[in-house]
């Protein structure tokens, strides 16, 4: 038990240093790094919550697809964070360790009163050693949850077709040729003879 | 390993009861078929997609409409819920997304947005609120909230050449994604708590929890309101309205002040009278607050306004406060006046910011208060039109503004909260100020110039059936009335 406690302590920390260092890092891309140390430390804590497939799919999908591509798009922007940086450290930062502490606080006093209370409603349930998390989410992922999945299904669409709209601009301002229209053309249609 | 495998092969799994989501089914075929018809179709031929999309609204409508009386069905092992709220508020989503596709084809044909795309982002918002109102998992209400809220962040940057455009997208995007994260906290606290998503089974624990000495409900709750305060924009969770009102280009605010809002009532219907019941002492304390502060908010600030869209969205901050009296209640009667002055809100919204889209042109947005100037003098029948609007949002009789905010007094008188009516009446007549001066600039100032207006035919047809609508169902408001009650019985 001490262990299992040493360990939750170890990754929470993590967790949360590696988050606020996301917020106040100097420089993007550490940003993003210590984004992923996060989701590490995140994954760490469903390990203990016994949620393997959960914890490597965090790791596998997060980690691995979106961060990497995250990475990719900071590094070809060239925007000034340093501009960016001074105004949001002047206004920005008081105002949220303000609430950050505020809620906090809210947070301690509830989690200390109410604490007896929360174990005696769900006990943590452990499954034996050659329980399949993957088998138990297949169980019910397209039975139970199908309806939840097709809408996730439909979410994705959306966020593609978005995604293409504000991306693909080529009716507006591309400069492609137009070679067919530059054939056709007549000579009428490109010098007017004004009478003088 | 046996147990466990001979547990998941013999789950029992019924085939679900498909009829309750027959209009999402049909809804989300015709996007597949408007996308695929819109990549094909030439530049020119853009309004095929905008008679789709129309045409899928009417006929979702009509399957809508032909479910009305079907007794409650939950669905999909408790996922997916059809009741005469969530039909009702459904048809309310579809008319008012009919109508916001109408007003805004001539102003998105003139300034080359996409067309296409922005008829396909909205009926895909359009699906997502339609599964919001219909969830009965705080998992499906998750992802229909999200997928109500994704598509218009895109369609709110849609017009590329508006940098306000894209900067208002950017700040609802964000503002949008900390409301999801709010609420989603707060749903995670309760599902700690209880151990189930399913909002039947999170009402039965709650029903046999001692309150008292558990402050992890209060907790929940309390993130939960903050969620639904953003996705209403009330105050004090109000700070993104006026920007991003002012900054979208006109047809995109119409959408988001008009057809999300009654979406956001379904979600506060769910979470709060459906999974929530047994807090209802405590959520009606946090919304007597958000209301008195956004009803007083919304009014004081829309006076100094000379923007019209600012002036608007302050105006529907406020509307927002009213419209909370009447949920906070927690009563049938104060559930209903709330979906009526909802319903109200819709209709009044749609045609104030219609009237913005309406008038603008290629290259200028009628957007100051100063550009109503004289308008009787150039086009008495559209002046006359904005007159009703402006008489109905600041309560005025004859007209549905009117019945909206006496159904919610008298819920409010209902459950012995007199002195908050006074209040909210004392904040209706300081709030008819600035709607009135509006009126007054139209009739009583003289025009800039002389001209005319040219709108299309199809456009005054649409703004004149909103104005009529205001008059009508300020006239003959029992029909509407009854289907809101029965909608809670």
């Amino acid at each position: 038990m001490l262990i299992e406690n040493l360990i939750f302590i170890t990754f929470a920390v993590t967790l949360i240093a590696s988050a606020v260092m996301v917020v106040f890092g100097q420089h993007p891309v550490r940003c993003a790094l210590f984004l992923v140390l996060a989701f590490f430390a995140a994954a760490g804590l469903w390990l203990i919550l016994e949620a393997e497939f959960l914890a490597l799919v965090l790791i596998l999908v997060y980690v691995g697809a979106v961060m990497t591509l995250f990475l990719f798009v900071i590094m070809t922007l060239s925007i000034d964070f340093e501009k960016m940086k001074q105004s949001f450290l002047r206004y920005y930062v008081p105002l949220g360790v303000i609430l950050v502490c505020g809620l906090v606080t809210l947070m301690f006093y509830i989690t200390s009163h109410a604490h007896a209370d929360l174990i005696k409603l769900i006990p943590m349930q452990h499954v034996p050693a050659d329980y399949s998390n993957t088998k138990a989410l297949g169980g019910v992922l397209y039975t139970t949850y199908a309806f939840a999945l097709e809408v996730a299904g439909v979410l994705l669409l959306a966020a593609i077709v978005a995604a293409i709209s504000l991306c693909v601009r080529d009716v507006v301002d591309s400069k492609s040729q137009r070679v067919d229209e530059q054939i056709a053309i007549q000579p009428k249609d490109r010098i007017k003879i004004v009478k003088m | 390993m046996g147990g466990i495998k001979r547990r998941v092969l013999s789950m029992p799994f019924n085939i679900p009861n498909f009829v309750p989501i027959i209009p999402e089914l049909f809804m989300l075929s015709m996007i597949c078929v408007i996308i695929m018809t819109d990549v094909f179709v030439k530049q020119e031929q853009r309004i095929i997609t905008y008679f789709l999309t129309q045409f899928t609204l009417v006929i979702t409508a009509l399957i809508s409409l032909s479910m009305f009386h079907m007794p409650t069905t939950i669905t999909f092992s408790g996922l997916f819920i059809l009741d005469p709220i969530a039909t009702f508020l459904k048809l309310l989503i579809y008319i008012a997304g009919f109508f916001v596709f109408w007003y805004s084809r001539d102003y998105l044909g003139v300034r080359s947005i996409a067309i296409g795309e922005n008829y396909i982002l909205g009926l895909l918002a359009i699906l997502g609120m339609m599964v919001l109102v219909s969830s009965h998992n705080f998992l499906t209400l998750f992802l229909g909230l999200e997928l109500s809220a994704l598509p218009v962040y895109a369609m709110v940057a849609l017009w590329r050449e508006s940098v306000d455009g894209s900067e208002a997208s950017m700040k609802y995007f964000v503002i949008g994604s900390l409301a999801s994260a709010m609420l989603l906290y707060g749903i995670s606290m309760l599902y700690g708590i209880t151990g189930s998503l399913d909002m039947r089974v999170v009402a039965n624990t709650l029903a046999h929890t001692d309150l008292s000495s558990n402050l992890f409900f209060m907790f929940g709750l309390i993130f939960v309101l903050v969620g639904i305060a953003f996705k209403f924009g009330a105050a004090p969770f109000h700070m993104w309205v006026p920007d991003v009102y002012e900054g979208a280009p006109s047809p995109m605010t119409l959408f988001i002040s008009s057809v999300p809002k009654i979406a956001a009532y379904g979600l506060a219907v769910r979470l709060l009278i459906d999974a929530l019941p047994g807090l209802h002492v405590q959520w009606q304390q946090i919304l007597i607050v958000v209301a008195i502060l956004s009803m007083a908010l919304g009014n004081f600030a829309a006076i100094v306004q000379n923007n019209l869209k600012r002036m608007l969205a302050y105006s529907s901050i406020s509307h927002m406060g009213y419209m909370s009296l009447g949920l906070l209640c927690a009563t049938p009667d104060g559930y209903a006046a709330g979906l009526f002055y909802m319903l109200a809100y819709a209709i009044m919204a749609l045609g104030g910011f219609a009237f913005i889209v309406l008038l603008s042109k290629a290259g200028f947005e009628a957007d100051q208060v100063s550009d109503l100037k004289g308008l009787n003098t150039r086009n008495p029948w559209l002046a006359f039109m904005f007159l009703l609007l402006m008489f109905s949002m600041a309560g005025i009789p004859p007209s549905v503004g009117f019945f909206a905010k006496l159904g919610v007094l008298e819920a409010l008188i209902g459950v012995h909260l007199i002195w908050l009516a006074a209040l909210a009446l004392v904040f209706a007549i300081i709030g008819s100020y600035y709607y009135i001066r509006v009126v007054k600039v139209m009739y009583f100032e003289e025009p800039e110039h002389y001209k005319p207006f040219t709108y299309s035919k199809d456009l005054a047809v649409a703004m004149s059936i909103n104005g009529i609508a205001v008059l009508y169902f300020g006239m003959f408001p029992d029909s509407l009335i009854s289907i809101c009650r029965a909608a809670f019985q």
